[in-house]
């Protein structure tokens, strides 16, 4: 048999690889919210052009993922939670991570534009922007505000979804941003609190290297507080009811309990239970946002106020 | 070094190629369920041809009176913007 391998190099890309390369773990975040946004909104769209609709939020979402791999595979290569990822493991060449992330966004943003409206496919394009660009290539590595302003990336898919109903933005769409903008700080600095050290590796200026993790203790139970009045009032406006303000109250009260302990922590009790409150807190930051969109969903199936 | 139908590299990329022909039959499936969606909800699916058309202008409310030979006369509605 003829080996066509000229030398003996990393493993060959396989198809998960390229999958791989569209983060599907934050895409799934992506989607829910889309979905969310899009379902809830006035005026009932056809289910599989909503289902269209979703799908090519997500390949947008999937290509500034890959936009992301590709400029930042360096910084990958360092840190042990993203080591494994297809271009630092040398799978899959940051160029062809590149071509993927551009091909993928004209095609979603075209698609979207096909399927629903110019202006939520105009929407997705900024977003992609604001993730490839905004937070990949000028923030993160320049100020430890990073999360801050890139959430807005992961926040702006809520808004996309209601625009293709609606082809505008509302008040209602606006505090779904706000819902996920002020939740995505204290989600990150909760995981870099446990993360640290891969942060300090890479160089990336994470605020618990910044400016110490006793101030990202403070700056989590901060936008805890920040983060509440926009969830309840997203329950007071016509998407809202009483089962999403009950559900919201109650999620928010444990947020922001869970921040408190957070910052009434020292350092020495965190490192000698393995950070086990940090890790408990991250995770169910996870089950905030998910619980949240899924009463909105719960609450139009049931009918507002 | 003929070329062998079975060669290793095909055996190698048969994952890959599988996998790219699954994601362009799912692609081409759904623009055509997204065109019996939108023809099935009666979207407009003509648009602006650089020239203008009476078929391409917005409904309206009220019907014309029936008084002129509509087909060959200047549509009621004035023509404007991107028509002209």
């Amino acid at each position: 048999m003829v080996e066509t391998r000229a030398y003996v190099g990393p493993e060959e890309a396989q198809f998960g690889d390229y999958v791989a390369l569209l983060k599907p773990r934050v895409m799934s975040l992506v989607v829910f919210t889309a979905f969310v946004g899009l379902w809830i909104a006035p005026g009932h769209p056809d289910p599989f052009i909503a289902f269209c609709s979703v799908l090519f939020i997500a390949i947008g979402g999937g290509a500034s993922g890959a936009l992301n791999m590709w400029y930042d595979a360096d910084i990958d290569a360092v840190m042990r939670r993203t080591q494994s990822r297809p271009v630092p493991a040398g799978r899959v060449t940051p160029q062809e991570a590149l071509g993927l992330g551009i091909a993928l966004s004209i095609l979603s943003v075209m698609m979207l534009g096909l399927t629903a409206n110019w202006f939520a496919a105009g929407f997705l394009a900024f977003t992609i922007f604001f993730y490839a660009v905004v937070y990949t290539i000028w923030l993160k590595r320049s100020t430890p505000q990073n999360i801050v302003i890139g959430g807005a990336a992961g926040a702006f898919p809520a808004m996309v979804g209601w625009a293709c109903s609606t082809g505008s933005i509302s008040l209602e769409s606006l505090l779904m941003f706000a819902l996920v903008f002020f939740w995505t700080p204290p989600h990150f600095w909760a995981l870099a609190l446990f993360m640290n050290n891969d942060y300090t590796k890479a160089g990336v200026p994470m605020l618990t290297v910044t400016h110490g993790r006793r101030s990202a203790r403070r700056h989590i139970f901060a936008y805890t507080l920040v983060l509440a009045p926009f969830a309840l009032w997203l329950g007071v406006t016509s998407v809202g009811g009483p089962l999403y303000l009950a559900v919201s109250v109650v999620l928010n009260a444990m947020f922001i309990w869970g921040g408190w302990q957070i910052m009434r922590r020292d350092e020495t009790a965190a490192e000698g239970d393995g950070y086990r409150v940090e890790k408990r807190y991250f995770r169910f930051s996870l089950y905030y946002t998910f619980l949240h969109f899924l009463a909105l969903l719960v609450q139009h199936a049931m009918g507002g106020w | 070094m003929a070329l062998r139908p079975e060669h290793e590299l095909h055996h190698r990329r048969r994952g890959r190629n599988m996998g790219l022909l699954a994601v362009l039959v799912a692609f081409a499936a759904l623009v055509f369920g997204l065109t019996i969606a939108k023809i099935g909800n009666g979207d407009m699916m003509e648009g602006f041809d650089h020239q203008p058309r009476t078929s391409v202008l917005p409904r309206e409310e009220t019907p014309a009176p029936p008084a002129t030979d509509a087909a060959t006369t200047a549509p009621a509605t004035p023509i404007t913007g991107e028509d002209q």
